[in-house]
């Protein structure tokens, strides 16, 4: 039933569709989308970062949920690529008086624009818009569902840094049952050939994932290619999740004397925002095993790949 | 069979049907004889005669879980788009649900409910009263008053009772009634937030889910209280181990407990989530639940340890099914396809045999509430049922009388289906159009 817009990357660009899940994408067709993500990023190391591909297409970011970083990257990817872009947020617009998501979108629509970003707190929300619209639709974010762009910038974060992904080891930890980033990343290594572990308190780990799981860190994160720190929110402590930060960092703290113990050469990838001194200590987000900022800048590359797939662009780049 | 010659008369002789009667543990070929209102021994001079050959005949099916959303949210369902919906998927006797707006928790409710649906004239209302007023949960309803003015049951389905002093003080205070509570039976703190059942789809999907055991613990303290109460106690839409290994401990030890299964969890999983890409339209509480939940839930129906099977028919406007999962409502529109998906689930998987099925659907929910019906036998009042068990469709719910389209059968093929449905002697469906 999910309609990816792999499932026609093959085909003629024409009909690709949407990008809403990394889960029933196949392996090829992400490897493929990796590659051109690793030719785009290119683009970003121009003096002159702009592109004609996009030129003439519309892209709506429409954002049901504060965003800082996801939304300027899909910003700044269409911009690369000389797509015009608006931005919508639900705070002060139409939905404030009532309307549905469903009318805000086809509105949107009505008003030529030739694909939509969309992040939503429901899980399954852009998979529905999908059939709805007839233009494509890019999940930016959905509920605990994915954050599929968010998993293939991780991908491409540990592609460039150790060539492959296949074979590797990858730990991610925190609070993977509210994580989007978490399933997505698990769907994305695991289709690549990585093996994928999940670390965390017992009950932020839904048992029910296939994928080996333990709540010891040690047990997790010891002889570890890359760790993927989720970030620990803190509404999960005044919810009753978690005693108190204090004792999620006593025990799943990535500090620097841990990491050197027991993954002195693991890539350390945070999908961000981070809580410095909770989930990370800043001598590890700083230091030298550190990956976050390649991972926000493969990010706008990641999303240049999406919407180059999606919209058709040409090959001049 | 065909009613294209026998538009009318009220005196019927039904031929060459297969009469499968729970009432009197019958299942045989004969005939049937109705006139003035009653089923009547011989042929009577006026009788129109009709072939039912290959169809079953089956004294008055009831559901007794249905939501007609009158008063207060007439653009969901009303009580007469609910009797059409009714009399339409073959049933006779529907019980109502109190949590209309306002709450049905008062006897001049009560006496309106059922005789509006007696000016409709197509099914008889069971109308079912609050047990706390307002279904607040707070202080009983007047429970004597509204038995009086014919209520045949009483919750606050929706919600539970979730307070264990009031629902040991509902149970015990029915003792000195003729019919049970019926608990919608859930831990709302383990639900708070929840929107399918928590499992393998749920996680993939990202929704937030609730464990069987947020049912199955809120069953087990309501056996505990009919058992210290010695209250009658019917627990409404069962779907967890939990719940089932609660009843048989119930029975064990003799309590008045009984308990239902829907159409819907008999039939489906949890997989129609993920099918249906998070549509609202799989929404429903208790949630759809994973294979090895449905098929215990088969298994307890085949045993007689859940003894009713009732549809939940929840209508809901298309417009408020819209909304993103977490804000669009519960329910599903059941009653047009209840015997479809129950002869799918267990008749025609060679689960139970036509007597035993039928019984859950006839002498089991009238056991369940309390009431009393003799089947076909001379004089008593004529509601039947003729079903064609072998008829082959596809649900449309377009072609739905209720006004509630949310269904996540939609598109599926079903087997077996009421070609005619009877109330006091008059038909009130036949061939699939309702006659009023």
């Amino acid at each position: 039933m999910t309609r990816g817009l792999m499932t026609v990357l093959k085909g003629s660009l024409k009909s690709v569709r949407d990008f809403t899940a990394l889960e029933g994408i196949n392996a090829e067709e992400l490897a493929a989308l990796i590659d051109l993500a690793e030719t785009l990023k290119d683009v970003l190391e121009r003096p002159i970062k702009k592109v004609p591909t996009l030129r003439g297409k519309a892209i709506a970011n429409v954002f049901f949920e504060p965003s800082t970083r996801t939304r300027n990257s899909f910003e700044l990817a269409a911009k690369y690529m000389s797509a015009d872009v608006i931005n919508f947020q639900s705070s002060g617009s139409s939905v404030e008086k009532g309307e549905t998501l469903w009318d805000t979108a086809r509105n949107l629509a009505a008003m030529a624009i030739d694909a939509v970003v969309i992040r939503h707190q429901v899980a399954g929300v852009p998979g529905l818009l999908a059939d709805l619209l007839d233009v494509p639709v890019i999940n930016a974010g959905d509920g605990m569902h994915e954050h599929p762009t968010q998993g293939l910038l991780d991908l491409l974060t540990v592609k460039a840094h150790y060539g492959r992904i296949g074979g590797l080891q990858v730990a991610i930890v925190g609070d993977v049952l509210h994580s989007r980033v978490a399933r997505s990343d698990l769907w994305g290594f695991t289709k690549m050939g990585a093996a994928v572990r999940l670390v965390g308190p017992p009950n932020l780990l839904p048992s029910e994932l296939e994928a080996p799981m333990t709540s010891n860190l040690e047990d997790g994160i010891r002889g570890c290619d890359v760790i993927q720190v989720l970030r620990l929110q803190h509404e999960r402590q005044t919810s009753g999740a978690v005693p108190s930060m204090r004792e999620y960092r006593e025990r799943f703290g990535v500090t620097r004397e841990r990491l050197e113990k027991w993954a002195p050469d693991a890539l350390v990838m945070h999908p961000g925002p981070q809580n410095r001194g909770v989930e990370i200590d800043s001598e590890v987000l700083d230091g030298p095993q550190s990956a976050v900022l390649s991972q926000v800048q493969y990010g706008v590359a990641v999303r240049m790949a999406v919407l180059y797939r999606l919209l058709g662009g040409t090959h001049d780049i | 069979m065909t009613f294209s010659e026998t538009s009318s008369g009220d005196k019927w002789h039904i031929k060459n049907v297969r009469i499968v009667d729970p009432y009197t543990h019958t299942d045989a070929s004969g005939d049937i004889f109705i006139a003035d209102g009653c089923f009547v021994s011989e042929k009577l001079p006026g009788m129109v005669t009709v072939d039912a050959a290959g169809l079953w005949a089956v004294p008055r099916m009831v559901d007794i879980h249905v939501h007609f959303r009158e008063p207060g949210q007439e653009h969901k369902e009303d009580l007469l788009s609910g009797s059409r919906a009714a009399a339409a998927g073959g049933f006779s006797v529907v019980a109502a649900m109190p949590n209309t707006a306002p709450v049905i928790d008062n006897p001049a409710l009560i006496s309106w409910e059922a005789g509006r649906c007696r000016e409709i004239g197509l099914i008889d209302l069971w109308p079912l009263g609050a047990v706390t007023k307002a279904s607040a949960g707070k202080e009983l309803a007047e429970l004597a008053l509204m038995e009086a003015a014919g209520a045949m049951g009483f919750s606050d389905d929706g919600k539970p009772v979730a307070n264990g002093r009031i629902m040991r003080a509902a149970l015990s205070y029915a003792t000195m009634l003729k019919h049970p509570i019926v608990q919608h039976a859930e831990d709302p703190d383990l639900s708070e937030g929840t929107v399918m059942h928590e499992g393998q789809v749920s996680h993939r999907l990202g929704l937030p889910g609730v464990p069987a055991a947020a049912e199955a613990a809120m069953v087990w303290r309501d056996v505990e209280l009919s058992l210290l109460t010695h209250g009658p106690l019917h627990v409404a839409h069962v779907t967890a181990l939990g719940s089932l290994e609660a009843m048989a401990y119930a029975k064990r030890l003799g309590a008045r407990v009984t308990a239902e299964a829907t159409p819907h969890h008999l039939l489906l999983t949890d997989q129609a989530v993920a099918d249906w890409q998070a549509s609202p339209v799989t929404k429903v509480n208790p949630p759809l639940r994973p294979l090895e939940l449905r098929d215990a839930l088969r298994k307890a129906v085949v045993t007689g340890l859940v003894s009713v099977i009732a549809s939940d028919h929840a209508p809901h406007h298309e417009d408020e099914k819209m909304a993103p999962y977490p804000q669009a409502p519960y329910g599903i529109s059941g009653l047009e396809t209840s015997i479809g998906a129950v002869f799918s689930s267990l008749l025609h998987t060679g689960l139970m045999d036509p007597l035993t099925l039928l019984e859950r659907m006839t002498s089991g929910p009238h056991q369940a509430l309390g009431a009393r019906y003799p089947g076909v036998v001379p004089g008593a009042r004529a509601d039947l049922t003729l079903i064609d068990p072998q008829l082959l469709w596809v649900v449309d719910p377009s072609t739905f009388y209720s006004r509630g389209h949310n269904t996540p059968m939609a598109g599926m093929q079903l087997k077996g289906k009421a070609v005619a449905t009877m109330l006091q002697g008059r038909w009130t469906m036949r061939e699939g159009q309702v006659l009023a």
